[in-house]
Parts: C-alpha cells; structure tokens; sequence
C-alpha cells in the first residue's frame, strides 16, 4: 500500500472539502489473496440478445491491485460486459469467475457479498434517503443482524474496552449482560459511513437527502456507497459522465486512493485522458469484440484502437 | 408549506430537547392516554362520543381506535416502508380473529372436534394465553404463503393478488361451514383471565375501558419494537427497496428475504390486532371483514402519512374516531370521508404527519429556493 497522502497532491484546488487522509487506516479492507493474482476471470464471454451478438469471445483479466480500463466507442458493449460481471445477464457462452467461483446464475446481492460492488451509470442513489443512509446500506451488506436479532437483541457481544460505555450504570450493565451485535454495528456502520464520506470528500452534506445533492456530490456518494461493502472489486461505469476537467482531475485521484485502500478497481469510461492517466491496463472493445489490451501506452499507440476512436483514415480503407 | 415547516419544527423541537424533558413528555402523554375512558372535565369532555343517548360507548370507541392503530403500524410496515402495496391486509386481520374463535370458543367445530378425537371434557377449549402465539403464527404463516410466490410481482399486480386474498378468506370463512360455523360465525370467543370484579369477569363486554387498556399495553410494546425495526439495517433495508429495488440489490440487500420480512410482520400485527376484536366482540363473524375494512386501513396510513408511525396513529385515530363522534350525521359519512381523501391528497399529498425525511426535504427545496433568489 502506497503512502496515501502522495495522491492528494492531484487534488485541485477548487475542491472545497479537502480529503482527510488520515482515516485511511480505519476504512481499508482486508485482502483475501496476493497482489497480483488474477482476481476475475472473463472467459470466452459471448452474449446473444436474440439475433444481436452485443459480445462475442470477449477475453481478459482482472488482476488483484490493479486499475483496469476498460474503454471503447458507444455500443461497443462495455456495460453489457459489465452488467454480466454483475449478474444482471448471464452469458450465452463463456464463463466469468471471480476468485475462483462462477458469477453466473448467481442473485445480484449474493455477488455484492462475493466482493464486487459497482456504481451506475446513470446514477442511481436511494433518493429520499439521506447521504448518510445511503452509506449505510452498503455498510449493512456485511452486517449479519437479522429481524429477531433487531426486535429482541438477544445475540450479545462481549464489547472491548473502548466499546464499553463511560458513565456508570450503563458500564456495569454492559459488562454483565455484554452489548447488542446489533447495537455494534450500527455504532460501527455509522462510524465508518462517516469515513467513507470523508473520503470521497463529501462529509459537509451527509444529512442531506441524495435527491437534493448537486451532481458531482452524488456522482461521488454512489461510489461512498459502493466501498461501504468492502468490495475487492468496484466497478465505476463512466464515473467522470458529467464532469469538467477539475473534476476530471478529482476524481483520477479518488480513484488511485480507492486502489490504495486495497481495492482492484474497474473503469468503464469514454474519456481517454483520464483512462490513459489513471489505468494501469486497459482493454478496448469494438462492436462486442476485444480489439486490443495492454499498458496505457501500448493502447494508445495501437492503430487499431486509434481507428476505432478516430475513424479509419480514407487511403486505408 | 407552513404547515409542514410546522410539523418539521416539533419534530425538530423534539429532537433537540434534552432526553429528561423527552422522557417526561412522553409519560405524561402515556398517562393521559391511559387516563382517557375517564375524562368527564367540562370543556375537554366534548371530545367524548357518548354525550346523547345515541352515541357510542366512549370506552369502546377507544379500543376499537387502538386496535385500527396497531392495524395501521402493521401495514405502515408493509406499505409505508418496504413500499408494497396491501390491498388485503383485512385478511390477515380475519385470521387472528378466527383464530382465537376457532380454537378458544369451545362451541367452534374446531375445539369440539379436537375434544371428541382427544375425549377432552365437553367445554374444553385452548387457554387464551395459547391463543395469541395460534393467532399470530397463523397471521405469520398465511402472510409468508401468500407473500413467497407473491412478492416477485411488482408495483399493481402485488395490489391485485393482495385484494384477492383478503376476499378469498372472507368467503372462506362465510362457506367452510363444518370448520367456521358459516355466515352464523362463531360465539362464545373467549376473553383474557383476570380476577373477578363486583360478580363480574374481568374483561367483560360492559368494562370496555379494561380492554382499552389492555389493548393501549400491546400498542405500546409495538411501538417500541417497530421503532427499533425502522432505525436498523432491516428498516433501511426496506427504504432502500421502496426506492430502488435493483440498486438495493446490487448494493447487497437481499430484496425478496426483506420484503417477506415486511410481510410477515405486517401480518402478524394485523393478526393480533384482529385477536383483540374478536375477543372483545366474543363473537366472530364473516361479514365484520369485508373488502372496506382493507381500504380504511390503506387510507390511515396513507392520509395519516406513509412510512410514519405518527402519522399511522393519527391516521387510525381519525378515521375510526371521527365518525363514531360525529354519528347523527351518519348519512353524510361516505360523502364527509370522500371529500377528507381529496382534501388531504390535493392540500397535503405526503399525508397528515409526513415522513420526517420527506419533510426534510420540502424544507431543503425552499432553502435552495431562497439560496437561488438570494443569488439573483
């Protein structure tokens, strides 16, 4: 893990809240593999819809640490492919694997709870739901109370020291009786929703209602919201649609301190400077087709790539 | 607009009062709660809906206001939160009611027939005390059978089916004969043990303030547990469902476990709530559950304000306690309740009490309003 604060110097200075980097600590996730490893698996995907061949033999890697590009014209098929790693389609051939394990055929919020967390393109938030809210029902996806267990709290946990409650009566009861698993993770889920926020340098709006929020602020709850799950992968569909170039530049600094934080990170994106300058590997798509992969640089210079963004120039065709 | 500024304000007000005033608050509001059979001081006793020869039973309007509003917390729940729209929640309300009929009442075919088969005494029947647990895990089962294969359909079609069932258990009841004693119903429903009083049982059909007060117990202790639901990963679980049921799922809420949730506990409240009647009235019969009792129900919570339990209460409070007041005008009822709805759906379309989010945000829209003129 890099030192964080080395990031924050691409934050511009329009920003009003800066972000603290001193709660990386606390927000960072725990890694279930080594750097590196391949941590999805797109195999061989093709995905029919009737005649429509939206991918077709689409092929690649998603290692562990990295931030993967995935770029290509409208229609190329980039959130159809993501929408298969999200279980919202299952591929007509091929297979995607997530650590090992088949994504397809499994429930959406059961592949949030594998590890994959993404945030929409056309955003979409728990409008009347306040910022804070919003962060919690990603945070609620790793806590493990049920109905019973809030109606009755009868599942206790012996707290820790700092757990244990300061004034007298409610020490001692807390000491027999032990503290509500319940009651932990709420202290808990709002304590580190609060971070999150922080994080994505939102924390000054947490009251507000999402609906109410301007949209650079929402575009950056979605991904708060994503994180709160402890994702090993996020996926960000077109995470600058919207922005101008200071936030442009905001954002690629979020995004190396998610990768900081222990995330793989996923961009899906039409804008090449900030793939080009944030990504560690990118892999194009053309008309449901894997046209080329490699390092920002390599993609850059690949004439096939360049055609596809630019157009196929007169002599050559 | 002031109005709901208004209501934000004691709402507000409250939250920043210091937790000693709050607790005092609340007590003395239980107390007088408690304390309402008896209000006979002149100017407030205009309230009571006893005054002519004509009225009703002041104590019994009480009750039967509670019992509407442990209907309304339950399908607040259902409607309010999780965003499912009930339209047979007088179902679930029938069952309880027939539970402790069919299975307290030793006259009920029921009893009688676990009797013969058991060579129980004649006049056995199940203790009350064993009838709530049958009333509630009835309620709980039908909402979980009806709501598992259900709950998959969204938005109107869920409106529909719900509508079905709660006709399809009255009718049931009205024909099964040899099990629900028929459109006859059932007598001798049983009513909670208690000490004797002046020769009389304890809970009897002329002390109706006993039930009020029994009744005003159980609310309470429903309260307190819904409030716990709504302030935890299950209530938010469901609003995230109400707004966005695909990004809750990505966002991992498991959508189908937590709206059956909702449904299961919709209906258990909507069972104990109709336990209570039925024990009260000692006389359970299939034409007290038409498909009206549902929209009444439905209109509480949403004239009252969806996804709030003030707003619930109030709901229930007015819908049952107005026209018991107002009775001599009891030809006007339809014409008086048509023009509330329109009134309240035009004038304060978020309900009586709104949501305190919701208010929020009328709040937050006049604040940027003033922000943008303020910019000019």
């Amino acid at each position: 893990m890099s030192e964080p604060t080395s990031s924050t110097s691409t934050v511009a200075e329009e920003q009003v809240v800066l972000p603290d980097t001193s709660d990386h600590d606390k927000i960072a996730i725990e890694q279930s593999g080594k750097q590196g490893d391949v941590l999805l698996e797109v195999d061989h995907v093709t995905l029919r819809f009737g005649g429509v061949v939206a991918l077709n033999d689409v092929d690649f890697q998603i290692r562990r640490g990295e931030i993967l590009g995935l770029i290509g014209p409208n229609g190329a098929g980039k959130t159809t492919c993501f929408n298969a790693m999200t279980g919202v389609y299952t591929p007509t051939d091929g297979k995607i694997r997530f650590k090992g394990h088949e994504i397809a055929g499994i429930k959406p919020h059961k592949i949030n709870h594998l590890g994959i967390a993404r945030t929409f393109q056309n955003i979409r938030l728990f409008p009347e739901m306040s910022a804070m809210e919003n962060v919690m029902v990603g945070c609620d996806a790793r806590h493990k109370s049920s109905v019973p267990g809030v109606l009755f709290r009868l599942v206790r946990v012996r707290p820790s020291e700092e757990e244990l409650p300061a004034s007298g009566i409610r020490r001692s009861l807390a000491k027999v009786f032990g503290i509500s698993r319940h009651t932990l993770e709420e202290r808990a889920g709002r304590k580190r929703s609060m971070e999150l926020l922080r994080f994505v340098g939102i924390a000054d709006r947490a009251g507000e209602l999402a609906r109410n929020l301007p949209y650079g602020y929402q575009r950056r709850l979605e991904i708060a919201r994503a994180l709160a799950t402890e994702p090993e992968l996020i996926c960000l569909d077109e995470p600058a649609a919207g922005f101008n170039p200071a936030e442009k530049e905001d954002l690629m600094g979020l995004i190396r301190r998610i990768r900081d934080l222990g995330h793989t990170v996923l961009v899906i994106e039409h804008d090449m400077k900030l793939v080009l300058g944030v990504t560690d590997r990118i892999v194009v798509l053309e008309f449901g087709q894997k046209i080329a992969e490699g390092t920002p640089d390599e993609v850059a210079r690949n004439p096939k790539v360049i055609a596809a963004y630019l157009g196929e120039p007169d002599d050559a065709a | 607009m002031s109005q709901i500024t208004s209501a934000l304000r004691i709402g507000d007000r409250w939250d920043h009062a210091p937790k000693a005033v709050r607790w005092v608050a609340l007590l003395l509001l239980v107390a007088f709660a408690y304390y309402l059979p008896y209000l006979n001081i002149l100017p407030f006793a205009y309230v009571r809906t006893d005054l002519t020869s004509s009225g009703s039973d002041w104590a019994s309007v009480l009750f039967l206001v509670v019992v509407y509003m442990i209907v309304a917390v339950g399908l607040n729940v259902v409607i309010g939160l999780a965003g499912l729209l009930d339209l047979g929640y007088v179902g679930f309300y029938a069952l309880g009611a027939y539970s402790i009929a069919l299975f307290g009442s030793p006259s009920s075919p029921v009893t009688q027939l676990i009797a013969d088969r058991f060579g129980l005494s004649e006049g056995w029947a199940v203790p009350f005390a064993f009838c709530i647990p049958i009333a509630i895990l009835m309620a709980l089962v039908a909402g979980v059978i009806l709501g598992a294969p259900t709950l998959r359909l969204r938005g109107d079609y869920l409106a529909i089916v719900t509508l079905g069932f709660g006709e399809i258990i009255r009718i049931t009841a009205r024909n099964v004969d040899g099990v629900t004693g028929g459109a006859a119903g059932i007598t001798n429903v049983p009513t909670p043990p208690g000490p004797e009083i002046d020769g009389r049982a304890f809970f009897n059909t002329i002390d109706a303030e006993r039930w009020y007060w029994l009744a005003l117990t159980i609310l309470i202790l429903i309260i307190f547990l819904a409030r716990r639901l709504e302030n935890s990963r299950v209530g938010r679980a469901w609003l995230a469902i109400r707004e966005d049921e695909d990004a809750a799922a990505v966002m991992g809420v498991a959508g189908f476990k937590f709206k059956l949730w909702a449904f299961a506990i919709g209906a258990s409240l909507g069972g104990l709530a109709g336990l209570l009647f039925g024990s009260k009235q000692q006389y359970v019969e299939p034409n007290a559950f038409m498909v009206q009792l549902s929209f009444l129900f439905v209109a509480m919570v949403v004239i009252g304000g969806s996804g709030n339990i003030v707003g619930a209460l109030l709901g229930a409070f007015l819908l049952t306690y107005l026209p018991e007041r107002f009775r001599e005008f009891v030809d006007w009822r339809p014409f008086a309740f048509g023009v509330a709805m329109v009134a309240v759906m035009v004038l304060r379309p978020q309900g009586l009490v709104p949501s305190r989010r919701r208010a929020r945000e009328f709040e937050d829209r006049k604040q940027e309003a003033e922000e943008a003129a303020a910019d000019v």
